[in-house]
């Protein structure tokens, strides 16, 4: 699911205010083979999609909330210098407005086209993470399939509350480069939100037709 | 040296099985080095190697992956691929420093993170989460180095400094090569055209802004003369951490946080993202 059907779900009819979608990313390492990183943002932006993280304002339920929301169709939802940047100036802002941070993640994980730069965007919002904790202003994760690498690494279990869709895959490193690596038989379910409940990563695993009506009410007992 | 080499040489140079490992430097640097183990929960992390030692007249805290160089002391070290224990570790050694005030020196040489079934269940992503989100609490000066490989977030995870710097011949990637070339090619055989493209020599990342000094190896590399890389090491160390001593730990934190924030600015990011320095209230 896009980042636009995650705003429609989540946030209350006409509250979604967008914000710093005019910040866009650049080739900084000159990047051309196997495709020009220049010709792959362009075809994600000519089907009309804003980098792998949008990031605005909205009501739920009536209750003020920060919103930022991966989206896998933009490079896999990698983690990238807009990215990065708009995660923290989202999370800077509720950390001092104490406004909750609600945060939605689909990704493959860190963006290699951008290098050792998007390796540094997880230190960029860890730090901001952080500091929204240190103002002890709410934060929820919730936790789409799949969500890997550079972004588990970094804020998306890093939340108050940790919630899972059923099913979604959730870990560091994903299951077929474990299986190169280690030549190990990986037991059914590895890796799932189940598995990553059973293994203490996550709250709660809630299917997405109830979440808006959890979300609603979690708001309501951390205000 | 580094200008002689082809990229994929030079990764090659910074994986070279008689490359100096942590063991290697701590030895020369704190003779009276005492090892401690564990992280109070569940284990201790043989490819993390920390503790405590006599440097330059002050107690300090040094820590660092530990490659091993037979294949016995290989598999023991993990290669220098760290469980989850060995972020746990490595954040409980920095709270004690902060305790009693120590300095903190990470000497980073690993490929990543372990990605095997049991790091997975133990919950990897969130030790190497919750060690860079910590680093930025711990409220004393806090040095990094890049010695051989510097992998992925596994690497990161030791390396949230208020300096970081890399040996000449040391490589630090958001992937291994192999990794990168598996993702964008689906075929980890191009791992040399991934390693050309990725930027990941000392050199690139002194241009990003990424480290903040490159310290000369030896004619011939670290490999050829343990004791003049490891002056070369201490030399610079020591000139980084003299500044961070007078830091208020608040300022230092701050700048720490900083660092980090507006670490791509340099990189002609800035006309894009607008103004970059005191947005977070200096």
């Amino acid at each position: 699911m896009g980042a636009d059907a995650w705003i429609a779900l989540l946030a209350d009819p006409g509250s979604w205010q967008e914000r710093w979608s005019d910040i866009r990313p650049h080739d900084l390492l000159d990047w051309k083979r196997p495709k020009a990183y220049e010709d792959v943002i362009d075809a994600a932006r000519e089907d009309g999609l804003n980098e792998a993280v949008r990031t605005g304002t909205a009501t739920i339920g009536d209750r003020p909330a920060w919103l930022a929301v991966f989206d896998f169709r933009f490079v896999g939802g990698t983690l990238s210098i807009v990215a990065g940047e708009r995660l923290a100036r989202g999370l800077e802002a509720a950390a001092a407005s104490g406004v909750p941070y609600l945060l939605v993640t689909a990704s493959g994980g860190a963006r290699m086209q951008e290098g050792v730069l998007a390796l540094m965007q997880l230190a960029k919002v860890n730090g901001a993470v952080g500091r929204l904790h240190a103002s002890r202003t709410p934060f929820f994760s919730i936790l789409t399939d799949p969500t890997f690498g550079g972004v588990s690494a970094s804020l998306a279990l890093m939340a108050d509350l940790n919630i899972a869709e059923p099913g979604a895959a959730i870990g560091f490193t994903g299951a077929r480069v474990i299986k190169q690596a280690t030549y190990a038989d990986l037991p059914k379910g590895f890796q799932s939100a189940e598995f990553q409940l059973a293994h203490g990563q996550v709250d709660m695993v809630v299917p997405r037709t109830e979440l808006r009506r959890r979300l609603i009410h979690l708001l309501e007992l951390y205000r | 040296m580094t200008d002689t080499l082809s990229v994929w040489q030079l990764v090659e140079t910074a994986r070279h099985q008689d490359r100096p490992y942590f063991g290697d430097y701590v030895s020369r640097l704190v003779p009276d080095f005492v090892e401690l183990h564990g992280d109070r929960l569940s284990a201790d992390d043989p490819a993390l190697v920390a503790g405590v030692g006599t440097w330059h007249g002050r107690t300090a805290l040094f820590m660092g992956n530990q490659k091993g160089r037979t294949l016995t002391e290989r598999l023991r070290r993990n290669w220098g691929m760290m469980h989850p224990e060995g972020y746990r570790k490595a954040l409980r050694l920095a709270h004690q420093a902060a305790k009693f005030g120590f300095p903190i020196v990470c000497l980073v040489d690993t490929p990543g993170a372990y990605p095997g079934a049991g790091a997975e269940e133990r919950g990897i992503a969130a030790a190497i989460a919750g060690a860079i989100m910590e680093w930025f609490t711990i409220p004393v000066p806090v040095l990094a180095c890049i010695i051989g490989e510097g992998g992925s977030g596994g690497a990161l995870g030791l390396a949230v400094a208020d300096r970081v710097l890399m040996m000449e011949n040391s490589i630090y990637s958001v992937a291994s090569p192999e990794a990168a070339a598996s993702i964008v090619w689906r075929d980890n055989a191009r791992k040399v055209e991934a390693a050309e493209q990725l930027q990941i020599t000392s050199r690139d990342l002194l241009a990003m802004g990424v480290v903040e000094e490159v310290i000369p190896e030896p004619p011939g590399g670290a490999h050829t003369d343990y004791d003049a890389a490891a002056r070369a090491l201490d030399a610079a160390l020591v000139r980084s951490l003299q500044p961070l001593l007078e830091e208020d730990p608040r300022a230092l934190l701050e700048r720490r946080y900083e660092r980090y924030r507006y670490i791509d600015s340099l990189i002609g990011a800035a006309e894009h993202f607008g103004p970059k320095v005191g947005a977070t209230g200096e």
